[in-house]
């Protein structure tokens, strides 16, 4: 069987990847799927837990984190569509009306 | 086995169906300001429909004094924002029905946030808020500026909710259960306070509500995202989804990491101090008065952390003082910039304000209220809310740290008094376009309920306190 500490350290990596897209890219779908890459790997480690201790409560929340994932695309999208249209471009870099 | 006792969600389920039934009646209502008013009348039922016994719902929700207390500030802020919204919005030309089924859901998310007691429901509370929020900010869909706050605020907030998701995921890991007062048993009784998993999962959950709350250095998307969004929609989100960071922030904090106060009450210690430091100090230096009061909204974010440092009854009940007051001059001060906010008038730099006192000298006296207030000034409710959570400080011993925040509210003195003198003591080069004011009799019920409670919570403030207190004996 494969250890605990594998699925801990695959989940750890997988997040630290996409919060380092995350940080790093300018383009707002690549920022949206780093961070479901992030949710990716809560998923892994939550299913990873729960099936080292035997209780059920972690793969039901990964139902809900996935059902709440999709809601927060679509409205990520609807955005980024509503943003193309006021701005003609998805990168962070250039949306920038207000300073100070 | 508990069981399931609807009567204590009964406010919630008042509001969800309310929040349905405005999605379908947008179809047929061709004027809104009857669904606005059809959802005040909803919010007033939930009001009524609390359960004062207390009570929980199969464990996993509990009402009890605190969230009593919370939920009264939510429908306080949801039924404000409404009646702000009504003309605001149709001024803006953006008067949509969603708009206040979505007040409505965001407020639901905060409500179950603040009685949850698993972390899963902490979760989905959470993200029900963030999610409608996060529409409400872009809903004027033809303003550039509209759009970019809803975008920042969505990108910080899928990515703050990662980070807590994470935190909570490794919490299950190390506990092998989700209900929060399980957790600081179990973590107090097998001596984990020093384990590494828990110590990242605290860290993880401090930064993460360190988004939620704006705290520094956490805060760069409020700037933006408040002066972007239409203003009611940043009353509501300076004073809602900040309360319910606060409050699920407290609770977790107090219920699941008891035994580790010492580590988490050094790092908010220092979150606090950078955040009013940043916070006043940025402040200073803006023109927009819009956007200087979403910097002093991130300073009074710090003066709140600041109660949660002694881990005391007290500093909880300074929190829970503070930010009821806070609603009131808050939501008071942005509903006279969207008085002053017509079709073709932004109305919302400080060169707007010149001369105010002698073309609307009314809404001057009342603007001068809510600035005296949001420093601090004795007859006002503000200087009560300051009072509460600094004694709170200086009975737990932590002086200094009362000192450092005194010291910072004389310096936000200059940036709000700055607003007063552009309206009592400078005169426009040009003449200030008569463009009126966009008054309407929902706006001025807001304002004065605001105006009202400010001062008289400031003067009489006994009875807040008095009955904040015998909440706590009585749930």
């Amino acid at each position: 069987m494969v250890p605990l500490n594998w699925y801990i350290w695959l989940s750890g990596v997988m997040f630290c990847i996409g919060m380092f897209g995350y940080l790093t890219r300018r383009n707002i779908i690549i920022m949206l799927l780093s961070v479901e890459i992030m949710f990716n790997a809560v998923n892994i480690s939550l299913v990873a837990f729960s099936h080292y201790l035997e209780d059920l409560t972690g793969q039901i929340m990964v139902f809900m984190v996935i059902a709440v994932a999709a809601a927060e695309a679509a409205i990520g999208l609807a955005l980024v569509i509503l943003l193309y249209r006021n701005y003609e471009t998805i990168s962070i870099d250039e949306v920038s009306e207000m300073k100070g | 086995m508990q069981g399931l006792d609807f009567s204590v969600i009964a406010p919630e389920l008042i509001l969800l169906a309310v929040g349905m039934l405005m999605l379908l009646l947008e179809l047929v209502i061709k004027r809104k300001e009857y669904i606005a008013v059809l959802t005040l009348i909803g919010v007033l039922a939930a009001f009524f429909a609390f359960n004062i016994r207390g009570g929980d719902f199969a464990g996993l929700f509990v009402f009890d004094a605190y969230s009593y207390v919370f939920k009264v500030i939510f429908l306080i802020n949801l039924s404000l924002t409404i009646l702000l919204s009504i003309n605001y919005m149709k001024v803006k030309g953006s008067s949509f029905g969603e708009y206040y089924s979505l007040l409505v859901f965001s407020t639901v998310g905060m409500m179950l946030m603040v009685s949850a007691t698993n972390l899963l429901i902490i979760y989905l509370g959470l993200e029900l808020m963030a999610l409608s929020t996060y529409i409400l900010a872009g809903s004027i869909r033809h303003d550039k500026c509209s759009t970019e706050a809803a975008l920042k605020y969505f990108l910080m907030g899928a990515f703050s909710t990662a980070i807590i998701l994470y935190g909570m995921s490794l919490l299950y890991g190390t506990t092998g259960t989700m209900d929060i007062g399980k957790i600081g048993a179990y973590i107090h009784y097998n001596g984990l306070a020093g384990n590494p998993l828990l110590l990242i999962s605290m860290v993880l959950f401090i930064v993460s509500f360190g988004f939620k709350v704006a705290a520094v250095p956490f805060h760069m998307w409020a700037p933006d995202v408040y002066e972007g969004a239409p203003t009611s929609v940043t009353a509501f989100m300076s004073v809602g989804p900040k309360a319910a960071g606060f409050a699920v922030f407290v609770k977790v904090m107090l219920t699941a990491f008891p035994s580790m106060v010492d580590n988490w009450s050094a790092i908010v210690t220092g979150l606090a101090i950078l955040t009013m430091l940043v916070g006043n100090l940025v402040a200073l230096a803006q023109s927009s008065i819009k956007r200087m009061l979403a910097y002093s909204s991130i300073a009074h974010a710090g003066y709140v952390l600041l109660g949660l440092v002694p881990a005391s009854d007290e500093g909880v009940l300074g929190i829970m003082t503070y930010l009821f007051i806070y609603m009131f001059m808050n939501i008071g001060a942005f509903s006279v910039l969207i008085l002053l906010t017509t079709q073709d008038y932004k109305g919302d730099t400080l060169k707007d304000l010149e001369g105010l006192a002698k073309t609307h000298p009314f809404i001057a006296v009342i603007m001068l209220v809510f600035m005296f207030s949001l420093t601090g000034i004795p007859p006002t409710g503000g200087f009560i809310g300051k009072f509460s959570i600094f004694m709170s400080l200086i009975h737990a011993q932590h002086q200094w740290l009362a000192m450092i925040a005194i010291l910072f509210s004389a310096i936000s003195a200059f940036y709000y008094l700055r607003v007063v003198m552009y309206m009592y003591m400078r005169q426009p080069e040009v003449a200030r376009p008569d463009t009126g004011i966009s008054d309407s009799f929902a706006l001025r019920l807001a304002m004065s309920i605001s105006l009202v409670m400010t001062l008289m919570l400031g003067i009489m403030p006994q009875r807040l306190i008095d009955s904040m207190r015998h909440l706590f004996r009585f749930i």
